[in-house]
């Protein structure tokens, strides 16, 4: 049965407008990170800027200094891209070899040792925050790179575990069966023929877990203090409180750290429903 | 070089790898032993220095004797009079966010199910808001909220609905809800792909089945659609509500709490007691109590991920 042409309509016209209500904040967010500031504090909006400008983006990528808060931006650009790739990196590589012992392997306290990772993922950050603010302190790591990889290597290796576990479980199991008739050795068939073969999986699980790192915030924010080791999320929270009415400055630090992982999303867009069946649905 | 594998290969052939279960659970601990390093060399002493923390009296960052108080901290929580209205916050923000990220879900993932043209479009439109730092969220609905020069007021003025400026963030009642707003602005697009997910594991002969029974549209989805998507449902829900009672982020870039305290939520709220009133004691047995209801709604879920397997394997 063909659906009517009064219901396609319908649902083109409600997508229609479901697009204009999330693309408005962000063409509001480009906008306002274009518009000069006379046009932004101007009692009337201007939705089209009348002298749009490049200036704040200038400022973010050619100034230079400590002092000078645009080029805060870059670098905590620079920090969030460094902390979130390693972070990436090192969870999806433990939790894809630690994952497939979850799927495939019988041990003791299999069920007790998932859950006590699982149970790591969700505990809420504020709960760690202190003692483990204390412990970077003395280990010399409090406003580095490296404390913050290790902090959030904690939390994204669990949901490395768990979502890659759930892949393997949906890959067929004849294919290591064949493999070690074969003659290959357990982790012969898991380098040699699942690895390859999970490649849609890892990609998934490595963006997933790229995004959490990018958005991860309250750990930065108490862990980190300079230039040296801030992350754009905490860059714009503190421009946020400080300079409220730089909101044209704001929005272009906002687009800069928005690029990465929505070019991530939509590149995996496709994947991004598998992901979440195999990852949570399922179990 | 190449005969050298070939032998290898003939060697290991020959004496198959032992597969009994001591072997097994070796490999096992072999692959699971870098990530339990990673995570719980991070974690543990955090996780119990924490707990040890919340039985003291702890009052400042620097090591010392502090006085031991047992579970007085706890008690003492439900005599906090600040507790109170903080605790109401948290469960109506997660009450109301999670409400409207469900009902806007599903409607949008019928949406995107429909025979729309340009499919992937729409959905590459949907993925948007999620894949935005939450941060960046909360300073950019700050900004559109803004009651001088907010986009908000600009649009009520240009549509004529309104021409006097609202602060939105201005009283506390309304603050919260403008933050809730915000929040579900974004988190409605994880909502679409987890409900979506879960639509496309409906087979279509169920609708046709129905069809042939004369079940209207909207019967259809009472009687159909939503009783086959419970299990979909069900666990974005649960996780939802884990995120919305964690919530964080979004306050403080949005209102820092206020005005007065009135977007305040329970991590915030533990938050501010141990870093702006150095209780860290009183902070850490706060902390424990979100671990302990986290955990509560954590098993629940685990429980429907359980049945719902079950269900899928009948």
């Amino acid at each position: 049965m063909r659906p009517s042409r009064r219901f396609l309509i319908g649902i083109h016209v409600a997508a229609v407008v479901m697009a204009l209500v999330i693309l408005a904040p962000f063409a509001w967010l480009i906008i306002s990170s274009i518009s000069p500031s006379r046009e932004l504090l101007s009692p009337h909006p201007h939705w089209i800027p009348s002298h749009p400008t490049l200036e704040r983006y200038r400022q973010i990528f050619g100034g230079s200094g400590a002092d000078n808060v645009a080029a805060n931006f870059r670098l905590a650009m620079g920090n969030s891209l460094i902390v979130a790739t390693l972070t990436t990196l090192i969870s999806l590589a433990v939790g894809t070899v630690g994952g497939y012992a979850f799927a495939r392997l019988r041990f003791p306290l299999r069920r007790t040792s998932l859950f006590a990772f699982l149970a790591i993922y969700m505990l809420p950050p504020i709960a760690l925050v202190i003692p483990l603010y204390l412990a970077l302190a003395n280990l010399g790591l409090l406003d580095t790179k490296t404390g913050l990889v290790v902090t959030y290597c904690s939390i994204v290796t669990p949901f490395c575990l768990w979502t890659m576990s759930n892949y393997y479980l949906s890959m067929p199991p004849d294919l290591e069966e064949a493999a070690r008739v074969d003659g290959c050795t357990r982790l012969g068939a898991l380098v040699r023929v699942i690895l390859p073969l999970a490649r849609p999986g890892l990609l998934t699980t490595g963006m997933f877990g790229f995004l959490l790192a990018w958005d991860e915030f309250l750990y930065a924010l108490i862990f980190t203090s300079t230039t040296n080791a801030k992350t754009i999320p905490v860059a714009i929270a503190e421009f946020t409180g400080k300079y409220s009415s730089d909101f044209g400055l704001i929005a272009a630090g906002g687009v800069l750290a928005a690029v990465p992982p929505l070019i991530l999303a939509l590149l995996f867009q496709r994947y991004i429903v598998g992901g979440l069946t195999s990852g949570a649905v399922k179990g | 070089m190449s005969t050298g594998t070939t032998l290898g290969r003939l060697r290991r052939r020959r004496r198959r790898p032992s597969s009994g279960p001591a072997s097994e659970a070796r490999f096992a601990l072999t692959l699971l032993l870098p990530a339990a390093v990673v995570v719980f060399g991070v974690v543990l002493y955090p996780v119990v220095r924490t707990f040890v923390v919340s039985l003291y009296d702890v009052n400042s960052p620097m090591a010392g004797a502090y006085p031991f108080v047992g579970l007085h901290n706890y008690v003492r929580v439900f005599s906090d009079s600040g507790f109170y209205p903080v605790l109401g916050h948290t469960l109506y923000f997660t009450l109301l966010s999670t409400f409207l990220e469900l009902s806007l879900g599903i409607a949008v993932a019928l949406l995107l199910n429909a025979p729309l043209k340009a499919r992937w479009l729409w959905r590459s439109i949907v993925v948007l808001p999620w894949a935005l730092p939450t941060i960046v969220n909360g300073a950019l609905w700050r900004w559109i909220y803004n009651g001088q020069y907010g986009a908000l007021n600009g649009l009520l003025d240009t549509l004529g609905i309104s021409h006097t400026p609202h602060q939105w963030l201005g009283s506390p009642f309304l603050a919260l809800n403008m933050v809730i707003l915000a929040d579900v602005w974004k988190n409605t697009s994880i909502v679409v792909f987890f409900i979506l997910a879960g639509l496309q594991t409906i087979p279509d002969d169920v609708y046709e089945a129905a069809r042939i029974d004369g079940a209207g549209a909207w019967r259809g989805f009472w009687r159909i659609t939503l009783p086959l998507l419970a299990p979909s449902i069900a666990v974005v829900l649960i996780l939802r509500t884990i995120e919305a009672f964690k919530v964080f982020d979004i306050i403080y870039v949005m209102t820092g709490g206020g005005p007065a305290s009135g977007t305040q939520t329970i991590a915030f709220y533990t938050y501010l007691q141990a870093f702006s009133n150095q209780l860290f004691g009183y902070g850490a047995a706060l902390a424990y109590l979100i671990v302990i209801a986290v955990f509560a709604l954590a098993m629940v879920y685990l429980r429907i991920l359980r049945q719902g397997r079950m269900a899928g394997v009948q």
